[in-house]
């Protein structure tokens, strides 16, 4: 009898976890409703995406609307673009992913991984632009600041002036001994951390732009690439700049507290802060939708997927939602994605992508 | 006398000195219990102070004209291909009547960012799939309004501020308003919150599929970890042999139990899906990784409470004939029963809890729809509130604040259980 009381109460511990379910069983009786009727879902498998976590909500967005018109389950992951493509390209079997997100161009290694593992046919589709901001809080001084003041203030080594390329440890603590022009306030900066794209993009646009307006850096580029590049990319170590988490928001947060710092981020949480933040002006071109647009704003960088065509045929749905994406109701001017901080490419740019789509052109490197 | 050696002088300073560390000890214990109790009341205040507007939404009854000639031109009535139609022309139509007399073509836009863009043109589109015949037809719907006329009129986005500032026109705020005087814009109980799976909208995002993907692992962990915790704590305490062997083993199984949970998650990673070859994103992975988590807290309570059953109970179950397993599974895990059941809630509502593991499964995912079974990939709660609170839409803060009043309610009801639970078995004893 006693170990009947054992199982009873076994069994009343599974039910405490089955009346979730029970609750849940109506609502899944509504929602999945509008959705299992389609003939093609009972065939295959959802379409598995990962990637970017810069093009993970425009991802969703799509997924969400393709779901709605045609039926067919995405499943989108947020992994970072190095995390992506190291996904993407670890098999070509029907398990693996069939697109992955990328705030970058795939790198060659990333490619030549793909082919190893017997990936063939990569289609990349390149989907819109995103402008990376450098912010401060909304009642602080407007900035304006040039990519060689970016440069100068977050360098670990700097060159002891424009001729002499002699490097040493970056000395400016203050943006006015960058630029006198520049508030007397201390640098401090809240950047993304080395795992985001983000940060890959702001190294390799800010700060390598800005170290080829000093002269003698540009002149080293052409004569020793690696050493420029090694100088350039380096971000100093000394706490001026301080890598956030990859949470956007608390960043956010961080600079409406400290008036003073300066964080850096995506265009998209610029644009849903802008009571609380507001991004400063570099070489003269505030970051505003038009300016990325029209690439006047020079921290910008190109958004892609990309997309095993092997597996068009087998992942029902999968050629058809990238369809989607590159549609002229998603990534074209007035789209849903360019609601959410998409910024649309060139009309005809955008026809080229539409048309890599279609023949499922593959690319190579 | 005593009392006089008592009242000697030195004896009333040691006095003195004796009350004054028992009254100081008390009053460190009572500071402690102060700031915990302060920390928790602190955390709910700001919890459910940001989240509790969540639970209810503003939207929009409006009239919609399916026009045959804008959703079918060739005059079909294939539910596939009215899928694809175009809905968001009817809606934009229904905006426009709100207002005649606005033309301009910037200013329309505006007008129409009012509604839900995405979650009106899919309720139309779901209803037209599913009747085809309401082609030409006029329905009554009521759609959520977009996430930012929701903020605004639940006061978030201040009026005050700037209009170049804020992203709702002074222009939108004044047709908000005359909505909501014309009774077209009401605020009802957020029914989509706890309805519908994940959304890129807030105003259209729910908790149902992370709710169904978290009692989907929590089941598949539990049949997985109640079994083997259970079973290798009865084994080790009763049968198994004494050596360094078995020293060895508990001091493994007691050492899992501290070991950080993003662990398991790469062993998950290592063994499930590089191995064993299983896809990611399912809630059958996830519990099994789980299950891994939660097994040494089961074992640890089971074995501490077997210890506790008195031994002359078992002493006089042998003495009685009765065998070694009879004496254990008949008198001693009975007994124990009540300990064991609330060290496996206890383990549940940790493995409830679990963020860690679960991201490198690949569960850190958006699933757009609600999983049927457990091999349909899913997510769980507290992944999906850290999905939220990572997204830049201002609506998300109450909504992300409002998924954790869920998964606090869920906490408390578990252990609650576990609670009402010891003390109903301990009361049949």
């Amino acid at each position: 009898m006693t170990m009947k009381t054992l199982i009873l109460g076994a069994a009343s511990a599974a039910f405490l976890v089955a009346c979730g379910s029970g609750d849940t069983a109506v609502v899944k009786d509504t929602a999945t409703k509008t959705v299992k009727e389609t003939p093609a879902k009972a065939t295959g498998g959802d379409i598995r995406v990962v990637g970017s976590s810069t093009v993970y909500p425009f991802s969703t967005k799509v997924a969400q609307e393709f779901k709605n018109k045609s039926g067919f389950n995405v499943v989108v992951e947020s992994t970072g673009s190095g995390g992506g493509h190291k996904l993407f390209c670890s098999g070509a079997d029907k398990s693996t992913a069939d697109i992955t997100n990328s705030s970058r161009r795939q790198k060659k290694s990333e490619y030549d991984n793909c082919v190893k593992n017997g990936v063939q046919g990569v289609v990349e589709v390149k989907i819109g632009f995103d402008g990376i901001v450098v912010a401060n809080a909304i009642d602080a001084p407007v900035m304006d600041m040039s990519l060689k003041d970016i440069y100068l203030a977050f360098a670990k080594e700097v060159p002891t002036s424009d001729t002499d390329c002699t490097m040493k440890a970056n000395p400016n603590l203050k943006w006015s001994d960058i630029n006198p022009k520049l508030s007397d306030e201390k640098i401090e900066a809240y950047g993304p951390p080395p795992t985001s794209g983000t940060r890959d993009a702001f190294v390799e646009i800010a700060m390598e732009g800005g170290a080829k307006q000093v002269p003698c850096l540009a002149e080293l580029r052409s004569k020793d690439s690696k050493a420029f590049a090694n100088n350039a990319h380096t971000l100093r170590e000394d706490g001026k700049w301080i890598d956030g988490g990859e949470n956007d928001n608390a960043l956010v947060q961080t600079l409406v507290n400290t008036p003073t710092a300066i964080g850096i981020f995506g265009y998209s949480f610029l644009e849903e802060n802008t009571d609380k933040i507001k991004g400063a002006t570099i070489d003269g071109t505030p970051p505003e939708f038009d300016q990325i647009a029209s690439g006047d704003y020079p921290v910008a960088r190109s958004l892609y997927f990309y997309l095993k065509k092997d597996h068009v045929g087998k992942t029902p749905g999968l050629q058809e939602f990238a369809l989607e994406f590159t549609s002229d109701a998603a990534a074209g001017p007035g789209g849903y994605l360019e609601e959410i901080g998409l910024v649309p490419l060139p009309d005809a740019e955008r026809a080229k992508t539409r048309a890599v789509v279609e023949n499922l052109t593959t690319y190579s490197q | 006398m005593s009392e006089k050696t008592l009242t000697s002088e030195a004896a009333v300073k040691r006095l003195k000195k004796r009350r004054g560390k028992e009254w100081r000890f008390r009053m460190w214990g009572r500071a402690s219990i102060a700031f915990a109790l302060a920390a928790l009341a602190w955390l709910l205040f700001s919890i459910v102070g940001t989240g509790y507007t969540a639970f209810q939404q503003n939207f929009m009854r409006l009239d919609f004209q399916l026009t045959e000639s804008v959703l079918a031109p060739d005059g079909t009535r294939d539910p596939e291909k009215l899928r694809g139609a175009n809905y968001r022309r009817i809606v934009q139509t229904t905006m426009y009547e709100q207002f005649p007399e606005v033309t301009d073509r910037k200013d329309r836009q505006e007008l129409f960012a009012l509604v839900s863009a995405s979650g009106s043109t899919n309720y139309l589109r779901q209803m037209v799939y599913k009747n085809p015949d309401l082609v030409g037809k006029t329905v009554t719907v009521t759609v959520p309004t977009s996430d930012q006329v929701d903020q605004l009129l639940k006061g978030y986005i201040k009026r005050d501020t700037d209009e170049s500032r804020r992203k709702v026109s002074n222009q939108q705020i004044a047709w908000a308003d005359t909505l909501k005087e014309r009774g077209v814009i009401k605020k009802k109980f957020n029914r989509i919150l706890f309805m519908n799976p994940d959304s890129r909208d807030p105003e259209l995002a729910g908790i149902a599929s992370a709710v169904v993907g978290s009692v989907m692992i929590l089941v598949v962990a539990f049949v997985l970890a109640f079994p083997i915790g259970v079973g290798s704590a009865i084994y080790l305490d009763e049968f198994a042999p004494k050596n360094k062997f078995t020293d060895f083993i508990e001091i493994n199984i007691n050492n899992l139990a501290a070991v950080p949970s993003i662990v398991f998650g790469l062993l998950g990673l290592a063994v499930f899906l590089n191995f064993m070859g299983m896809p990611r994103s399912l809630p059958i992975v996830g519990g099994m990784v789980l299950a891994l988590r939660i097994f040494p807290t089961i074992t640890i309570a089971t074995r501490s409470a077997m210890q506790g059953v008195s031994p002359s109970i078992v002493d006089g179950a042998l003495s009685l004939g009765a065998s070694h397993t009879q004496a254990v599974f008949q008198q001693k895990l009975p007994l124990a029963a009540p300990g064991i059941l609330t060290g496996s809630i206890i383990g549940m509502a940790q493995a409830l809890g679990e963020t860690a593991p679960l991201l490198m499964i690949g569960m850190v995912a958006f699933v757009t729809e609600i999983p049927n079974s457990i091999t349909e990939p899913a997510t769980a709660l507290p992944v999906q509130i850290f999905l939220w609170s990572d997204s830049a839409e201002r609506a998300w803060a109450e909504r992300t604040s409002a998924a954790i009043i869920v998964l606090l309610v869920v906490l408390i009801t578990m252990n609650g259980f576990a609670i009402w639970l010891r003390n109903r078995l301990e009361q049949r004893r």
